[in-house]
């Protein structure tokens, strides 16, 4: 009558690991997933106004960006508290515009270029003196489709 | 009572179930794209090329003047009845004769706009307005030309303009998109969007 021999001893056997791989591998694929790669480093204030009439921006590839803000307040000692334009990671002037979208073209195949589209990412709280500025490189330039890149979300919000 | 000692848990099916909370997440998640008002400026015009001449009453003057107060038609008004204001014009449709609009339900108003055709915003802003009011001023405007387009598309195709562009894009629309792509340019083209910007002033 040996057949349910009880084992020696009380103590817990030791939990298997093997798992464990599994289970970082997962959360590593989710956050590979879900981050949203930026490419820049913002060095400006960058809170985007609310509209509901939105498009979405798909083809990223076709995306040109210009940000325009106040400088974020570590940047603020060396580049004032005007706002300011930056494009790719160094602040830039008004006229550095032009040369930014012939680059940018430079680097697309040729075909592509009538459908690229510049998206201003301005801030809020910027005057509307930068943003026509930009505006008149653009044209002058003939980048005509632009996007003024929101948040999704009720007009009301802008005037809090 | 004896005791017992656990029995090892069988973990070979872990790895399923992590495959499975990985497929769940990976159909789930999506990557946030951008989204924003799309607008489209206009050329810098040629030399020697005068610009066409408008009448006063197809042109709805809206200025934010440097303390973001809108003022449409010179008189003061909130942003939240701007879309109102717009859609009235828009729709008027005071023509007559050959400027007659037949799908206008305006008020027909002679001294408002002729037809959605000739009808022209004008938008002016100071140098010193704010950006975000002046998103929302856009915002609304496009609404106004959003709402008519959605009415005529609902009349004509018994679908809203929105839902056209949204199968004009969708992979799995059943149905020709030639011919949607027609209907959605016949719409655009029944309320064009004319929107010009002046140059800040100082």
């Amino acid at each position: 009558m040996s057949k349910f021999k009880k084992k020696k001893g009380g103590e817990l056997p030791a939990i298997s690991t093997a798992s464990l791989p599994d289970i970082v591998f997962m959360l590593l694929f989710f956050f590979m997933v879900a981050t949203v790669m930026r490419q820049n480093t913002l060095m400006i204030e960058n809170k985007l106004p609310v509209a509901d009439q939105v498009e979405k921006l798909d083809k990223k590839d076709l995306v040109m960006y210009i940000y325009a803000g106040k400088p974020s307040s570590r940047y603020q000692s060396s580049a004032g508290t005007q706002a300011r334009i930056q494009l790719n990671d160094k602040f830039a002037e008004v006229s550095d515009v032009k040369a930014f979208i012939l680059a940018e073209r430079e680097a697309k195949r040729e075909e592509l270029i009538p459908f690229l589209t510049t998206a201003l990412k301005v801030d809020g709280n910027t005057n509307m003196g930068l943003v026509g500025d930009i505006k008149k490189e653009l044209r002058e330039v003939n980048a005509l489709k632009i996007n003024y890149t929101t948040r999704t979300g009720d007009v009301g919000q802008n005037f809090q | 009572m004896a005791k017992r000692a656990a029995p090892e848990v069988n973990a070979g099916s872990m790895a399923d179930i992590a495959f499975l909370l990985l497929i769940f997440f990976l159909v789930t998640t999506t990557i946030e794209t951008d989204s924003g008002i799309s607008r489209k400026l206009p050329p810098i015009p040629e030399e020697n090329v005068e610009p066409p001449v408008l009448k006063e009453k197809n042109i709805f003057v809206v200025e934010l003047n440097k303390n973001n107060d809108l003022l449409v038609e010179e008189t003061p008004m909130e942003i939240k009845d701007l879309r109102e204001a717009a859609i009235k014009f828009l729709d008027n449709g005071g023509g007559a004769g050959d400027d007659a609009c037949t799908y206008c339900r305006g008020a027909k108003d002679p001294s408002s706009s002729d037809n959605p055709d000739k009808a022209v915003i004008s938008l002016r802003n100071n140098r010193e307005t704010n950006y975000a009011t002046y998103i929302a001023v856009q915002n609304e405007l496009v609404a106004a030309y959003t709402e008519l387009r959605n009415r005529e598309a609902q009349r004509l195709y018994n679908t809203s303009f929105v839902q056209m562009e949204k199968d004009l894009t969708d992979v799995n629309y059943v149905g020709s998109k030639e011919k949607l792509k027609e209907k959605v340019k016949k719409i655009q083209a029944l309320y064009p969007e004319k929107l010009s910007e002046a140059e800040p002033k100082k």
